[in-house]
């Protein structure tokens, strides 16, 4: 199938799933990512596979626990809110090393918040989120296509790992429709790598346990000296970024998901202007693409860090830059996507304070 | 030489961390025989839950998995969902079933999950230190109800079996007591039963154990014993609350 | 080649269906195309939105701010939308139900009494495509054979007998739009 679709991309998020071998799917309504459980409960049978409405996200998440403990490929989704339920069960998950994917179409919070796309679940989603030291690995598609490529690659990811991944979206890029084009042949279930670990009934061999519990101190270090080696891992073998027209660029954008297609439009609209915009798109938001932006910010070169939430990647392309260069930030909430007009005059506000300022002294906001 | 008498082998060669006179034990050996009689140690999978039981996953010898607090029904449902032709158990105590894990529990037997709960009430928090439970009895001191369990404050001891009971989907609901050996047996045949209903795609199957805690509840042992019969039974009814035709 | 366009009326008026045939159609041609309905707690009756970008480029923002066009199909729609339409834009407004004549004088505005026509042709549900008809003629963005050729993709459950209400509604929007441009060219 390498026809051109016109899929939401929620459903695009639900077929990839199921395309990567995803065959159980437990989840619980909440809105803006209602058509990822209703397109599982209208495929997933038809392909042998299992949809289930559990009681609560707490429950879901659960359920995820045990499948992917039982070694098959699972998958749940939920919005900020929902997921913030979930943050119990993704510790046990990342400690118990499970492998398995978890969508956030986030919405605007906190609390119950908006159903309107925002940004604001960037660092629940990238420093942990749940209790204890662990990592999921984080990916942010930023098109339809995009949504269908990410869930694909957050089950390969998930299983080289052993570890969660986590699709990051937004209200927007759910229920947006756009071409999408599946062109990788389907998964197929029955070959995909024996996971030796699975609880799938001890026969022929010593009993496999799935457990995060470890009251002996040197085995818990052990786990986490192993965790942290797991990121350290993924930092040098698997962090993804666009990075585009930064050569020789007078400022750089530094956006995300939806966000970051707004700033293509505005980067557009100043290069017809007559400035010269670079944008760097992460696509893995853990790991992060830390070193792209150092190696950037060498050359001095101002960066505006674009995002719905009061800033919160902004610390990570902080840290990345290191008072290299100036960092900037322009962000809004509750719902309002910034249009491309509102950040070409935050670029030429940032230019204009360069002119005045020396680097890294550049006031905030 | 005939063996009459053996370790089952669902039940791990190794010590175990409960504490003198716990009954534990007695529910650990009868859910190995239970598992060994049914011939599905090689399929069998169990889940461990947060509480005195958590180190289970130690114990028997067979596929496990540790569930966060009060999540196991839904870890099994998950295994069981995943692998239809693993023979699933969660096995859980009162802090964990019947109180964080009420949500779990319900929908895993209204949903008639093909798996089977044992469910530990000895009616305390033994683990954490002897606290008050979701079923500790009205005027039971524990150290969060010093006074004993008042009422008018923490309402009444929850009785799971009957609950669930109320629901359509179970296929088999009971509570037994291990406090002497004709219970240990009945307890035994009602463990048997609640894994067969799962083995032949009847429905769930539950199993209220009740059991005693000589440490927080600060008896001997045989006296904990004799506090089941004479405080426990008498608000938590033994019996079978609900069976499917041809069950067990 | 990057149109943008703002489609907006009540909840029930088939505002989606008409973004989405335009976005399919612009897919059928080759194009990038996005579509983004705005999302709410209300199912019907609501006011309703959607943006559509149909464009030779990869597209930025799917939200639009500032559209080449604007489809009213209603009069809260008309004053909400009609003032962010780009100089020398498109305004297309349903005149059965809408009783203002907008104002602006730098831009292309097309009245198209889409719910009467629609309920002359025997079902009011039938307007959208009406406006759509006539966006195709002022436009020419996409084809009308690539709009037909969508309406089985975009609904599936429809009967032959709609279909047919559809396009026959479709082309009764092409035609008015045609005598509109060219009333407005021979007095320009």
């Amino acid at each position: 199938m390498s026809e051109r679709l016109l899929m939401k991309g929620n459903e695009a998020v639900g077929e990839a799933a199921i395309r990567a071998g995803c065959r159980l799917f437990f989840g619980y309504p909440i809105t803006p990512q209602n058509e990822i459980p209703e397109y599982m409960s209208r495929r997933l049978p038809e392909v042998g596979g299992v949809f289930l409405q559990a009681e609560s996200e707490i429950a879901a998440i659960n359920m995820v626990y045990g499948a992917a403990g039982a070694g098959a490929r699972v998958m749940t989704s939920s919005s900020s809110p929902g997921i913030s339920l979930k943050m119990e069960g993704i510790s046990y998950i990342a400690g118990a090393e499970l492998p398995c994917v978890i969508v956030n179409m986030v919405r605007g919070g906190p609390g119950l918040g908006g159903i309107q796309p925002a940004q604001s679940d960037y660092f629940q989603a990238t420093k942990g989120g749940g209790h204890g030291d662990y990592r999921m690995l984080v990916l942010a598609p930023a098109s339809v296509q995009e949504m269908a490529d990410c869930t694909a690659d957050a089950f390969e990811l998930a299983d080289k790992y052993r570890n969660p991944v986590m699709v990051l979206g937004d209200g927007a890029l759910g229920q947006m429709m756009e071409p999408v084009t599946f062109s990788k042949p389907p998964v197929s279930v029955s070959e995909l790598p024996p996971k030796p670990w699975a609880t799938t009934g001890a026969r022929g061999r010593a009993p496999n346990i799935v457990n995060s519990l470890h009251l002996e101190n040197e085995e818990l270090e052990k786990l986490n000296l192993r965790l942290e080696a797991k990121y350290r891992r993924m930092k040098s073998e698997d962090v993804r970024a666009e990075v585009i027209d930064c050569d020789d660029a007078d400022v750089i954008l530094v956006a995300y998901g939806t966000m970051s297609r707004v700033c293509r439009s505005a980067a557009n609209m100043a290069r017809s202007a007559g400035l010269r915009v670079g944008i760097v798109r992460p696509i893995t938001l853990f790991p992060f693409p830390s070193e792209i932006l150092s190696e950037l910010a060498k050359k001095g070169v101002p960066f505006l860090v674009v995002e719905l939430s009061l800033g919160q990647m902004v610390e990570d392309v902080k840290l990345a830059v290191n008072g290299a260069s100036p960092v900037q930030f322009y962000g809004r909430t509750g719902g309002f996507l910034p249009t491309p007009k509102e950040i070409l005059a935050r670029m030429e506000s940032v230019l204009k304070d360069r002119s005045q300022a020396p680097c890294g002294a550049v006031p905030e906001r | 030489m005939t063996r009459v008498f053996g370790r089952p082998a669902a039940l791990a060669d190794v010590p175990t961390h409960y504490c003198p006179g716990c009954t534990h034990g007695i529910i650990h050996r009868l859910v190995a025989e239970a598992i060994d009689e049914a011939g599905v140690l090689d399929r069998a999978v169990g889940v461990a839950p947060v509480g005195c039981s958590v180190l289970a996953y130690n114990y028997f010898n067979c596929d496990m998995q540790q569930a966060a607090h009060g999540r196991a029904p839904a870890v099994a449902t998950g295994i069981k969902r995943a692998r239809p032709e693993c023979v699933v158990f969660s096995y859980q105590g009162d802090g964990d079933l019947a109180s964080i894990g009420t949500a779990e529990i319900i929908h895993a037997a209204a949903r008639g999950e093909r798996i089977t709960v044992i469910f530990v009430n000895n009616a305390i928090y033994g683990m954490t230190g002897g606290q008050m439970a979701p079923t500790t009895l009205v005027g039971q001191k524990t150290t969060t109800s010093p006074r004993g369990r008042d009422a008018a404050l923490a309402g009444y001891p929850v009785r799971m079996a009957e609950l669930l009971a109320a629901l359509e989907s179970p296929a088999y609901i009971a509570r037994v007591s291990v406090h002497n050996p004709a219970n240990i047996n009945r307890a035994k045949r009602a463990i048997q039963k609640a894994f067969e209903v799962q083995i032949k795609d009847q429905g769930f199957g539950f199993v209220e154990v009740l059991s005693s805690c000589p440490t927080n509840w600060g008896l001997a042992p045989i006296e904990a014993l004799k506090w089941v019969e004479e405080h426990m039974i008498p608000y938590y009814p033994l019996g079978e609350f609900k069976t499917v035709e041809g069950a067990g | 080649m990057l149109e943008e366009i703002i489609i907006a009326g009540f909840g029930g008026q088939g505002i989606m269906v008409m973004g989405r045939l335009l976005a399919h159609a612009g897919m059928v041609e080759g194009r990038n195309v996005s579509w983004i309905p705005s999302y709410g707690p209300e199912m019907r009756g609501g006011t309703a939105n959607c943006c559509v970008v149909i464009s030779s480029d990869p597209i930025g923002s799917p939200v639009v701010a500032e559209p080449d066009t604007v489809i009213a199909m209603n009069r809260p729609s008309l004053e909400k939308f009609a003032p962010s339409i780009k100089p020398s834009g498109l305004l297309i407004y349903n005149s059965s139900l809408i009783d203002i004549v907008p104002e602006r004088q730098d831009i292309t505005v097309i009245a198209v009494r889409a719910s009467g026509i629609a309920s002359e042709l025997g079902d009011i549900r039938a307007a959208n495509m009406v406006a759509l008809g006539a966006y195709l003629r002022a436009r020419g963005v996409v084809s009308r054979e690539a709009v037909v050729d969508s309406i089985r993709a975009v609904m599936p459950k429809l009967s032959q007998s709609l279909i047919d209400l559809n396009v026959k509604a479709l082309d009764k929007g092409m035609d008015i739009a045609g005598d509109q441009l060219m009333i407005s060219e021979s007095i320009s």
